[in-house]
């Protein structure tokens, strides 16, 4: 795509920059104008970074991986471990189990907890990327979406059944502290910003990312992996590169969640069903597998779509997404960006260019 | 874990029961595999959906063995369902799942057919969603097996403790067989039947045939989910099932299918009813909480084993 | 002088049918050598082989001096021996000129340095490679819209890209316009000559090969048959005798 390719003209440079101020003005705005829904909001955020993280596998490298979840779930009870456990006996809070009420902490203890949970969170994901990359990056097209989506579910299933974390319980999640002063509102309000700079952080990272020689490296392993190892590309490397990225910001993503619902669930970590793990799937194809923009579009549409359906059909709002699911997947394979590049190509800069000076001026 | 262990040393005929059981209930899974690698090798597509096809077939049974009443009280209409034995539900299930896999067919999967593996396996699981969330609002929402009462046999008695076999369990596997043979028999030696293996070979040598691939393909698909409400039947009177225990019996299917590979039937049956050993034996070591973490991690296991044994010929699973 | 490519005994067997059985050829520096050969008769299998495809299952192969046999292809490529495929492999989802920004060497580059932007030099020389192939005013266009032809010159300039000391080309005008020929002989020959590239060739069109090559090898069912100049092997009765089937 113009801007994001390193080998075609930087105009688009600016333009994105526009974009990104536009989109950052509105975001920035927008918990204050509406304060209701600022919760839905940050969530649509988190929707908006395991898109793009599941783009980057899925849509620049043609690793479709149905395991993401796992960095996410991962992310998710490291952060929960470290806020929790050195304020109390873990063991203990957890088997209270749904019964139990949310850690009381000091603002000290808090954010104390919350910082290097949020770190390690990060580094964790990025370290199971490594460490389940090497293994399972050998597999190729189905057998990989396949070994990724067992992987879901068997990761799952050890959280679900380490006691240590609750178990099927859950964990409930400390509550940022200070009632009266600091109000709920300004408690969403913090989560909202992170989730927002967050999602920021990985949308800039990776269109820098996508524009390197590393960019064009994980293409060519997408069209063709063979090819990419004949002209000499070191294929795996990268594939693990490429998956600890993800890993990583699905990690942090993944602590920031269970502190805006303050429950960290079990079910929240697998691919099973409706669930994250195939919503950030879907969310990418809709927008646009491989191009920069899409996720965003995707994670915009579905997150609206899925909150209208939570509103009006509630009880059959599971129906509703699967046959989402289908008719995207059946009609819409290649997404928004998709149709728009296949429409008008000239859009991304692909034509017929004669002249040697036109693309020198650009 | 290592004290279930050292209790199987200890009681060898404790660990044959197990062994026996899983054999038993493994004829099945080999059963759901082997509609598995039918609708993949036809139509190239690797159908996420098979699981809820079991529990689809799994419902029925529970719900002809159960008594239930149906009834419209605004025109004082009531029906009264007595209940009868659960294996009536073999002649039900397929024939119910038969129609719901030919409207499947017609209705979405005729349109991935020509589509990568990426395509099916996400439209299929949709599917899987839809079904999922359909048995839950439909039927119920609990836990439930289908009655069945037929006792156990007691094999072998022997000082250690005796082998007793549920007879549930060798029925299962008695249908699971005469089902298998069957199906064996149809794709062998009937016209529909070598149609179908034509075009799993050449689609379009069997096209220029005057073979209708479009139909061979429906008729596989919903052949598939019929063969899985059999074996849902066959399930629901041994293990319990709920509308979102589906995926467990799609990935062991997948597992053994991977295996065996694609067309090996003796290397299904094998595979089958190893799984179902393994498993069973497994489940008493390390408890039945752990049974899915145990099926999963085995599936990748499987997978990496593989895809090492093939990278050290410079090629890959594909 | 020792050769470039030195493949000594190689033979490789799949399942039960043998590919090739101990051939042994041989490639110096700055030569254009042809492979010629009847359907079936082994010669994709010996470049797979060369670059690391398949393992070997008994002989070696040395490339610059160094033992590649046990070697993998990203390893072999990297060290200067590149090929081209068959049915023409490109990356069709990517510009032309992002195909040739993915074919630059990557000989001891670090992860680090992947992470930065192409230098414009990179695109000055993508275009330049690209023109030199005729290829420069569909640069912006998705290397899969291109047609077959177009395709097959893609892959000969992105292999020029990624400068290596010798190219295994397998079939390169084939499924080309016959007209277009004798440009892309020219080219071949210009990359020979003027950026010192050896050339080893698989080909079926007599005329192209009896012109390019100085040196020609020729296999029959998988088993090294003859080797000459092209005169002798134009009119070697062995080679005549396995084209026409006799054998």
């Amino acid at each position: 795509m113009t801007g994001t390719s390193p080998m075609a003209g930087d105009g688009s440079s600016r333009r994105f920059f526009i974009l990104c101020l536009a989109i950052g003005a509105v975001s920035i705005v927008a918990p204050f104008v509406f304060p209701a829904i600022v919760k839905q909001l940050s969530i649509f955020w988190v929707m908006v970074i395991v898109a793009y993280t599941w783009d980057t596998m899925g849509g620049q490298l043609g690793y479709n991986s149905f395991g993401n979840i796992v960095f996410f779930g991962a992310g998710l009870y490291v952060s929960a471990i470290i806020q929790i456990a050195p304020f109390t006996n873990m063991r203990a809070y957890t088997a209270a189990g749904e019964q139990g009420s949310a850690l009381a902490l000091s603002m000290g203890q808090y954010l104390g907890g919350l910082a290097p949970g949020l770190i390690a969170a990060a580094l964790v994901g990025f370290a199971l990327a490594i460490v389940f990359g090497f293994v399972i990056l050998g597999l190729r097209g189905h057998y990989f979406a396949i070994g990724t989506l067992a992987l879901g579910i068997f990761i799952a299933q050890i959280f679900a059944n380490w006691e240590y974390v609750g178990a099927g319980s859950g964990i409930i999640m400390p509550d940022l502290p200070g009632r009266g002063r600091a109000s709920d509102q300004d408690k969403s309000l913090l989560f909202y910003f992170l989730c927002f700079a967050l999602a920021a952080a990985t949308i800039v990272f990776l269109r820098w990312l996508y524009a390197t020689r590393f960019g064009l490296a994980i293409n060519a392993i997408r069209d063709d992996e063979d090819k990419a190892e004949a002209m000499g590309i070191a294929t795996t490397l990268y594939k693990v590169v490429a998956w600890s990225v993800s890993g990583f910001f699905l990690g942090v993503c993944g602590a920031l969640y269970g502190n805006i619902v303050r429950f960290v669930d079990p079910e929240e970590t697998a691919f099973d069903g409706p669930g994250l793990g195939v919503w950030m799937v879907l969310m990418a194809v809709l927008g646009g597998k491989g191009s920069l923009w899409g996720p965003l579009i995707g994670a915009v549409l579905f997150h609206a779509t899925k909150e209208l359906l939570w509103t009006y059909l509630l009880g059959f709002q599971n129906i509703a997404l699967g046959l989402l699911v289908i008719i995207i997947v059946v009609f819409f394979p290649e997404g928004i960006m998709g149709w728009i590049h296949s429409r008008w190509p000239q859009l991304f800069g692909e034509r017929v260019e004669i002249s040697a000076q036109s693309a020198a001026a650009r | 874990m290592f004290e279930n262990i050292q209790l199987l040393a200890e009681n060898p005929v404790g660990l044959l029961n197990l062994i026996f059981d899983g054999i038993m209930i493994g004829a099945v899974f080999a059963l759901i595999a082997y509609g598995m690698a039918l609708v993949w090798g036809v139509m190239n597509i690797i159908n996420l959906t098979q699981g809820e096809y079991v529990i689809f077939g799994g419902f029925i049974a529970f719900y002809t063995a159960g008594q239930w009443t149906f009834r419209i009280d605004a025109i004082g209409l009531s029906l009264t369902w007595p209940g009868v034995h659960a294996l009536w539900a073999l002649l039900l299930a397929p024939a119910v799942l038969y129609v719901i896999g030919w409207v499947v067919y017609r209705l979405v999967i005729f349109r991935i057919v020509d589509r990568d593996m990426f395509t099916s396996i996400l439209a299929t699981f949709g599917i899987s969603i839809l079904l999922q969330q359909f048995m839950n609002s439909v039927f119920t929402a609990d836990d439930v097996i289908a009655p069945h009462n037929m006792g156990t046999w007691s094999a072998w008695r022997t000082d250690m403790g005796e082998l007793a076999i549920e007879r549930v369990r060798v029925v299962a596997l008695a249908f699971a067989l005469v089902v298998g043979g069957f199906l064996a028999f149809y794709l062998k030696y009937t016209r529909d039947g070598q149609s179908i293996r034509a075009v799993a070979q050449n689609a379009r040598a069997a096209r220029l045939m005057g073979i209708d691939a479009n139909r061979v393909y429906a008729r596989t698909y919903a052949l598939n989910a019929a063969l899985c409400g059999v074996a849902g039947v066959l399930v629901s009177m041994t293990l319990t099932i709920h509308a979102f225990t589906g995926l467990i019996y799609t990935v062991r299917a997948f597992m053994i299918v991977i295996i065996a590979g694609l067309g090996n039937v003796t290397g299904v049956i094998v595979a089958g009813l190893g799984l179902g050993a393994a498993e069973k034996v497994a489940e008493f070591v390390i408890g039945t909480s752990y049974q899915v973490a145990f099926v999963t991690g085995l599936l990748l296991v499987v997978l990496l084993y593989r895809s090492v044994r093939l990278a050290m010929q410079r090629k890959y699973l594909a | 002088m020792t050769p470039l490519l030195a493949v000594e005994g190689v033979s490789k067997s799949f399942g039960g049918v043998v590919a090739n059985r101990a051939v042994s050829v041989a490639v110096d520096e700055g030569e254009i050598v042809g492979l010629i050969g009847p359907n079936g008769s082994g010669k994709t299998t010996l470049f797979n082989t060369i670059v690391g495809y398949h393992p070997v299952d008994a002989g070696s192969i040395t490339f610059a001096g160094k033992e590649i046999t046990r070697l993998r292809v990203p390893r072999i490529a990297r060290l200067g021996l590149l090929r081209t495929f068959q049915q023409t492999r490109i990356y069709p989802k990517m510009t032309c000129m992002e195909n040739m920004g993915a074919s630059v060497p990557n000989r001891g580059v670090r992860l680090a340095a992947m992470l930065s932007r192409h230098p414009p030099e990179v695109a000055e020389k993508s275009e330049a490679l690209l023109e030199f192939v005729g290829l420069f005013s569909k640069r912006f266009l998705r290397a899969g819209d291109l047609s077959f032809g177009q395709q097959k010159l893609l892959e000969f300039a992105m292999a020029l890209m990624n400068e290596p000391r010798m190219l295994l080309l397998d079939e390169p005008t084939a499924g080309i316009n016959p007209t277009l020929i004798n440009g892309l002989i020219d080219r071949l020959q210009r990359a020979n000559a003027d950026l010192g590239i050896t050339l080893f060739v698989i080909e079926h069109n007599m005329r192209v090969i009896m012109n390019l090559a100085t040196r020609i090898y020729c296999l029959a069912h998988g088993e090294l048959l003859a080797e000459g100049p092209p005169e002798a092997i134009q009119s070697d009765p062995r080679v005549v005798d396995a084209y026409l089937g006799a054998s």
